[in-house]
């Protein structure tokens, strides 16, 4: 178990090298970020020369990568060219994008897996008829759709939520947002569960629970629900990143100062410190959801070991 | 066996009421066959077809010119829906522009992004998943290694950062910016579906006959492995038309000379309470392309795999 961390661990080195180099190159490659800063004008070439001297812009890209990484190594992420530092900004955005993300994963997991379940153990009746329909209907709205007929109809209209979140992040506020970002996702894993359940449902192992006498709700949540997880904690481990990333949307559409607005802020103003700070973080959580969803492998299916 | 065959082809009939035998089918024929007795799938395609109709000629469906503003016609005067297929027919938007030309036009944008961007990713991740699969050892673990570094970057932020270099953006630099960063879906799937498929006895076969690189992988393993790739393009390709609004909706992806429902949407939803129609028909339209393509997707799985009958 140790030794599988370890060499997963070192396996993600290249790629979380690969990625941030990646977006660093894209980045800086396309677009001068000191052109960006003076707007419409000409920037004064003086000043154009100390602004590049003092983010390392005159450095070949590769230098100009390792000197970034070096410092990034001492939690320095650089500072935007408005001289705030990254790190403050990280400070800031983060703790409200991960509760977001943590209220929209949480009714992603309950009501994606409780419908799942639901469809798969009624298949082919009315129940899971109209929770296919209602699931492809959902996945195909594009979320910033739904998030504006939502604001508008809970928000506005019946003023049954706040319409917007602003800089009071509770809890109460952020359950609109919340089902916004879960929404697609959720039809997702409820349409995954439901395919793993049907399969599993016919299984010897389940014939043998029943046979057993076991009570029907330990044949389902012991044996059926147990075994059928698997593929949707593989989507749920990528998913989480994917939500993270995913925010930009929806918070634009109910004002949440997190992640993606400062992200959207840093790529419309070609601020690549902010951008390359904000990825490589979500890099890493990407990164880490991975490794865990591996590990939870080992939990729900005893039969993999990891040596 | 080809002779067991023409043998049950010769066989005069014996009475009109003995059925014909039946010809074997290909997988590509037998899904096809399959296909055509769906409603889902006859329904999608319909649509989708339509769609494309509208895309390659909008001008069929209204004479108004989508981008003529007259501003007596702002939604504050006319707020009101008008007669079938008129210009006014789903009101007027902000500019006093009609907001069903602008619906039927905005099509183009969509379906071209939407079908460019698969076939690139279904190219560039093919080869790549193809390499990757075929060859196995150091070309396997540099492929798919390169292949994680791309997946590792959310689509919809490294598109963001690519089409915000773009001065100018047309449909092609959002094509290129979603297939730069899109493919990798399709080489993950190509690959695994190569490392099943060159496997198989007829390969060895292939092989032992002498055949060369190339033709193994073009004439007996793309063949093969073809069917997975078709399943998730087609599923993709709707969420692609979804990214591009999504692009567009937060502006850095069409501009305003083209006509898209991301744009029309984002202009709509600062005047979400005085004219929610803005917002509701290209939203209502976007959905529905959407749901076309998904639902194709879906159909052309459960024909392609023949496990899940």
């Amino acid at each position: 178990m140790g030794r599988y961390v370890i060499r997963r661990l070192l396996q993600m080195i290249p790629v979380f090298i690969g990625t941030t180099f990646l977006i660093f190159v894209m980045v800086h490659a396309l677009g001068d970020p000191v052109n960006a800063l003076f707007g419409d004008r000409a920037p004064d070439p003086a000043v154009a020369e100390k602004i590049r001297e003092q983010y390392n812009l005159n450095d070949p890209l590769w230098l100009q990568y390792l000197k970034y990484m070096g410092k990034l190594f001492r939690w320095d992420f650089g500072t935007t060219f408005s001289g705030q530092s990254v790190t403050s900004l990280l400070a800031t955005a983060f703790p409200t994008t991960l509760k977001l993300t943590a209220v929209a994963f949480t009714i992603e997991v309950i009501f994606g897996i409780g419908l799942g379940l639901l469809s798969g153990l009624r298949r082919g009746r009315v129940a899971d008829n109209s929770v296919l329909i209602l699931t492809l209907v959902v996945i195909s709205i594009p979320t910033f759709v739904t998030g504006y007929v939502l604001q508008y109809l809970v928000g506005v209209k019946w003023g049954a939520a706040p319409a917007t979140v602003g800089d009071q992040v509770t809890l109460d506020r952020l359950i609109l947002p919340g089902v916004v970002l879960a929404s697609v996702s959720l039809a997702y894993v409820a349409r995954l569960t439901r395919t793993t359940v049907v399969e599993n449902v016919r299984a010897d192992y389940v014939r043998t629970a029943v046979a057993k006498g076991l009570p029907r709700r330990r044949v389902v949540v012991n044996h059926l629900l147990r075994n059928s997880l698997i593929p949707v904690v593989t989507f749920l481990g990528t998913d989480l990143g994917a939500l993270m990333g995913g925010a930009l949307v929806t918070e634009r559409i109910f004002n949440i100062h997190g992640v993606g607005y400062y992200l959207y802020q840093g790529i419309v103003r070609q601020n690549s410190n902010t951008v390359v700070g904000f990825v490589t973080i979500l890099v890493i959580i990407y990164l880490a959801a991975n490794l865990l969803v591996d590990l939870l492998y080992a939990v729900l299916d005893p039969r993999i070991r990891y040596a | 066996m080809p002779d067991l065959i023409e043998k049950t082809a010769d066989v005069p009939a014996q009475g009109a009421t003995e059925p014909k035998p039946e010809k074997p089918r290909s997988l590509g024929s037998d899904a096809w066959h399959d296909l055509r007795r769906r409603p889902i799938f006859v329904i999608s395609a319909l649509l989708i077809l339509l769609l494309i109709v509208i895309a390659v000629a909008p001008s069929l469906f209204t004479s108004v010119d989508p981008r003529a503003g007259d501003l007596r016609n702002h939604f504050l005067t006319k707020p009101n829906y008008g007669h079938f297929f008129q210009p006014d027919w789903f009101g007027y938007d902000g500019q006093g522009r009609s907001i069903y030309a602008r619906v039927l036009y905005g099509a183009r944008a969509s379906v071209v992004v939407g079908i460019c961007v698969t076939l690139g990713t279904t190219i560039l991740g093919g080869i790549i998943g193809m390499f990757a699969g075929y060859f196995g050892g150091w070309a396997d673990a540099v492929l798919s290694r390169i292949t994680d570094v791309f997946f590792g970057i959310p689509l919809l932020l490294g598109a963001l950062v690519i089409l915000n270099a773009f001065s100018t953006r047309t449909v092609w630099s959002v094509v290129f910016a979603m297939t730069a960063l899109g493919w990798t879906q399709m080489a993950r799937v190509m690959r695994g579906a190569v490392i099943t498929v060159k496997q198989q006895d007829y390969v060895t076969a292939a092989k032992a006959l002498g055949a060369g690189t190339g033709r193994i992988m073009l004439k007996h393993i793309l063949p093969n492995a073809l069917a997975p790739v078709i399943v998730v393009a087609t599923i993709a390709l709707g969420g692609y038309i979804a990214l591009e609004a999504t692009l567009s909706f937060l502006g850095i992806g069409l501009q305003d000379p083209t006509i898209s429902w991301g744009i029309d949407i984002n202009s709509a939803q600062k005047v979400i309470r005085e004219a929610p129609f803005a917002l509701f028909f290209p939203a209502g339209m976007l959905s529905i392309t959407v749901l076309a393509f998904i639902m194709l997707g879906d159909a052309v799985r459960d024909a392609l795999d023949p496990k899940l009958r």
